[in-house]
């Protein structure tokens, strides 16, 4: 790879350090100043060090498919949030030390990823692995559009770290690769599974002897009865997080017309919002906002808060993903019996003409891992990922952290101390092949959520709060993903 | 005359080195920042496109630049006249309010205790500032101080879910922004006015001016210099705003980003995807000369002759 040629400015076009070497000249009043300027934020990488992102350090043999170098390094950045860094640190770097004890590991944690390394691929100096999520991600978009993400090709061809007959490739829960690729190149390592669905109070509705609805009309009399009983019978994650409620939104579009229909979402196909059982869906919600079956005050809330009420009880269901039990575990534990958290799938909304069964529920492979192409040791952060991709590696995150791995039959045998994961690995198991997910938010993230209301999430909120009925929501939606169609300056993906 | 002939040398080397650190460290980034702004600079690569002035061309079309640059021109106009009548007519209170005993200018009981109270919002961090007035306007079932008081005396009825209404959120701001800021001024303004002599007080109360009056004739036109500080201070202030709007109301400048300031434009631009950092450093560019352009004015309508104090 000649990455000194890709760095270089095409001539006649005015660079940067032209520009500073102008001002320079002209500008003796800057005195000595203007001599450093050129060694600012932006400045001086013209020469990466070219042995970096070259042929594996080390020789390729079949113990060492990646061919790393045995006694080098690897410089692993873990992002600290929500999982923390201990899994790293506890499970998946011993084992990799395990395996090459004369591998140094650079350990490092960040709670702000981009922050902390926006610097470091400016500078053409990333390091060789990094746990891109939370809130300051870096964009994986333009990374790959810049070329600065390794393809994991060589990770994903490589044999498996528990079996040499079988490639990581074939290791992996299907979707995981397609989540990760642009253009047809897996960038990215999906590692965790996240399973979204509805979730609820076992306990709460075994004592009033509710049972869980599998229309939307039994999910609509279930609440009438919740109602009168005193309890809100939902909540959503307040003002932070409204999109939380397009999730059931979505999966019950999707079960009511079918796969196609995210697909013509996720292509940003005209009209793909006002299909009838997205419009259906939509309406859906809609009755529960026109017949206040919110917990009073939802709108005006953190999401935390919103959270904290349908543990303590004031709210029965809550939309979430299956991190929820482990992001409110505090609370739940402190509740001792009286709470158990369950899984429920989205009902269907006409049993007679849906196109998926009750079963599908909506699994995403979520918590990207990337290995930049500039990187000093790229092949060792593939390593790494192998490493994790091992049964006894997935398996203990899966323990640890109570989140699936996006590796196959990891799960199978694990015995979950968490009651709420372990009734959606049931209906995950019930569901087989019926697994569905949509890509927008992972290629357009801003028309999800971030774009100061003009974003799918500004409509669904308007819609929740009663102020834009179904129709008006779809035509809000139709905005926004016209607005995304017809930026030329992103990169379109395809939904195939 | 040794230090005569010595005088430049001498004199260039105390000032050269603040020059060139000043130079290297304020002033390129200002320049950088410039350039940045006429190009399609993403954030992560060493080299950068160069497109003129199209990211200025494209904030006249960008309707929530629009929303940013009202709520910044709000802050501007409301939260130094509020914190500065706040901070004059508190100080005023503390230091000569009190009812004269024996004919002596003090300010009401408790003062000494009143000018700590008030500065202590200036010591706590502003993120803190901001995560207590979250829970100040929260839903009365999520904690929320405001609804749980109006309700307690009985005017539950006007309580709101304040921070989910986007007509509301620039007033929040405005009110956390006024609170924060009010103490410094109080103590700012006492200062001023303990340098006032004393006998100008007693030749007013000598002479039967209310206290309205006294405040009105005496107390403001003695510290109008330090009020004048104070306005173009509170305006380069109410510029800014980013830490308070995004702590208070998150980095999307709230429910439909009603309560969006410039500044969390600038960062949501730069560091959301799809990362924009050409169009952040163009809004910047903006923001900078806008800021310079509101102090200057400041300056000059507030000039006054400068009352000699004898």
């Amino acid at each position: 790879m000649s990455r000194s040629t890709e760095r270089t400015t095409p001539s006649g076009a005015p660079t940067r350090r032209r520009f500073l070497k102008q001002i320079g000249l002209a500008g003796v009043a800057l005195g000595p100043g203007s001599a450093l300027l050129a060694s600012c934020v932006s400045g001086s990488t013209d020469e990466p060090d070219d042995e970096a992102a070259a042929s594996p350090a080390g020789e390729i043999t079949a113990d060492n498919p990646l061919g790393i170098a045995t006694d080098g390094e690897v410089e692993i950045w873990i992002f600290d949030g929500g999982f923390t860094d201990a899994y790293a640190v506890e499970i998946h770097e011993p084992l990799l030390q395990q395996r090459w004890p004369d591998l140094t590991i650079d350990h490092h944690k960040a709670v702000d990823i981009g922050a902390e390394l926006q610097q470091r691929f400016v500078a053409g100096d990333p390091p060789d692995f990094i746990n891109n999520s939370g809130d300051g991600q870096l964009d994986t978009a333009q990374l790959i559009a810049n070329g600065q993400l390794a393809d994991l090709g060589p990770l994903l061809d490589a044999p498996s770290w528990d079996d040499p007959g079988k490639t990581v490739r074939e290791t992996l829960v299907p979707g995981t690769v397609e989540v990760g690729s642009r253009g047809g190149v897996c960038y990215e390592l999906n590692y965790a599974f996240t399973l979204y669905g509805l979730w609820y109070n076992k306990a709460l509705f075994d004592t009033n002897g509710w049972t869980v609805p599998r229309t939307w009309d039994d999910m609509l009399d279930l609440c009438a009865e919740i109602k009168s009983a005193g309890i809100a019978p939902w909540t959503y994650q307040g003002l932070t997080a409204p999109y939380y409620m397009n999730w059931p939104l979505l999966t019950m579009a999707a079960k009511q017309g079918g796969v196609e229909v995210l697909k013509n979402i996720d292509n940003l196909v005209e009209g793909a919002w006002k299909d009838p059982s997205v419009l259906a869906a939509a309406e859906a919600i809609y009755r529960l906002a026109e017949n206040g079956y919110f917990m009073e005050g939802t709108e005006g809330m953190e999401f935390r808060d919103a959270q904290a009420a349908w543990v303590q009880g004031e709210a029965a269901i809550v939309p979430a993903g299956s991190w929820l039990e482990n992001e409110e575990v505090d609370l739940i534990t402190a509740r001792g019996d009286e709470f158990q958290i369950a899984y429920m799938n989205e009902p269907i909304i006409d049993e007679a003409s849906a196109a998926l069964p009750y079963e599908t529920l909506r699994a995403k492979p979520s918590t990207p891992y990337v290995v930049p192409a500039d990187a000093a040791h790229p092949e060792a952060g593939m390593e790494y990922m192998r490493a994790m991709l091992s049964k006894e590696g997935a398996q203990g995150f899966t323990n640890m952290v109570k989140s699936f791995t996006s590796v196959l039959g990891a799960a199978d045998g694990v015995e979950l101390d968490a009651p709420g994961l372990s009734s959606a690995k049931d209906a995950f198991t019930a569901a087989g092949e019926n697994v569905v997910n949509w890509l927008y938010p992972l290629w357009y993230p801003s028309m999800e959520s971030g774009d100061a209301g003009n974003d799918i999430s500004g409509a669904t909120f308007k819609l929740l709060k009663g102020d834009v009925n179904p129709e008006e929501w779809a035509d809000l939606c139709e905005g926004v993903a016209t607005k995304w169609r017809e930026d030329d300056a992103i990169q379109h993906e395809t939904h195939a | 005359m040794a230090l005569q002939r010595g005088k430049y040398p001498f004199l260039l080397a105390l000032t050269v080195p603040g020059a060139v650190i000043y130079g290297y460290f304020m002033f390129s980034p200002y320049l950088q920042a410039m350039w940045i702004s006429l190009t399609d600079w993403g954030g992560y690569t060493a080299t950068m496109n160069f497109v003129g002035l199209d990211n200025f061309r494209r904030m006249i079309a960008d309707p929530q630049l629009l929303t940013a640059l009202r709520n910044n021109l709000i802050l501007l106009l409301v939260v130094p006249v509020l914190t500065l009548a706040l901070g004059l007519f508190l100080a005023s209170m503390i230091n000569v309010g009190g009812r004269g005993r024996a004919g002596a200018v003090t300010g009401v009981r408790g003062s000494s205790v009143y000018k700590v109270v008030y500065f202590f919002p200036q010591v706590v961090s502003v993120v803190i500032v901001a995560v207590v007035w979250k829970y100040v306007f929260a839903p009365a079932n999520a904690g929320g101080v405001l609804n749980n008081a109006l309700e307690a005396i009985g005017l539950g009825r006007l309580a709101q879910l304040w921070l989910a209404e986007p007509k509301y959120l620039i007033w929040v701001v405005v009110i956390v922004m006024t609170w924060s800021f009010a103490g410094f001024y109080v103590v700012m303004f006492s200062a001023a006015m303990q340098s006032i002599p004393r006998d100008i007080y007693e030749a007013a109360l000598l002479d039967g001016s209310s206290r309205f009056t006294t405040f009105r004739k005496i107390t403001v036109p003695l510290v109008w210099d330090t009020v004048q500080v104070g306005w173009v201070y509170l305006a380069i202030q109410a510029m800014d705003g980013f830490a308070l709007v995004s702590v208070m109301l998150g980095t999307g400048g709230g429910v439909e980003g009603a309560g969006d300031v410039l500044g969390v434009k600038v960062y949501r631009e730069a560091f959301t995807p799809p990362n924009n950092f050409g169009y952040a450093a163009a809004i910047g560019v903006v923001l900078l000369l806008l800021t310079l352009a509101v102090s200057l004015i400041f300056m000059r309508i507030l000039r006054r002759e400068r009352v000699e104090l004898a």
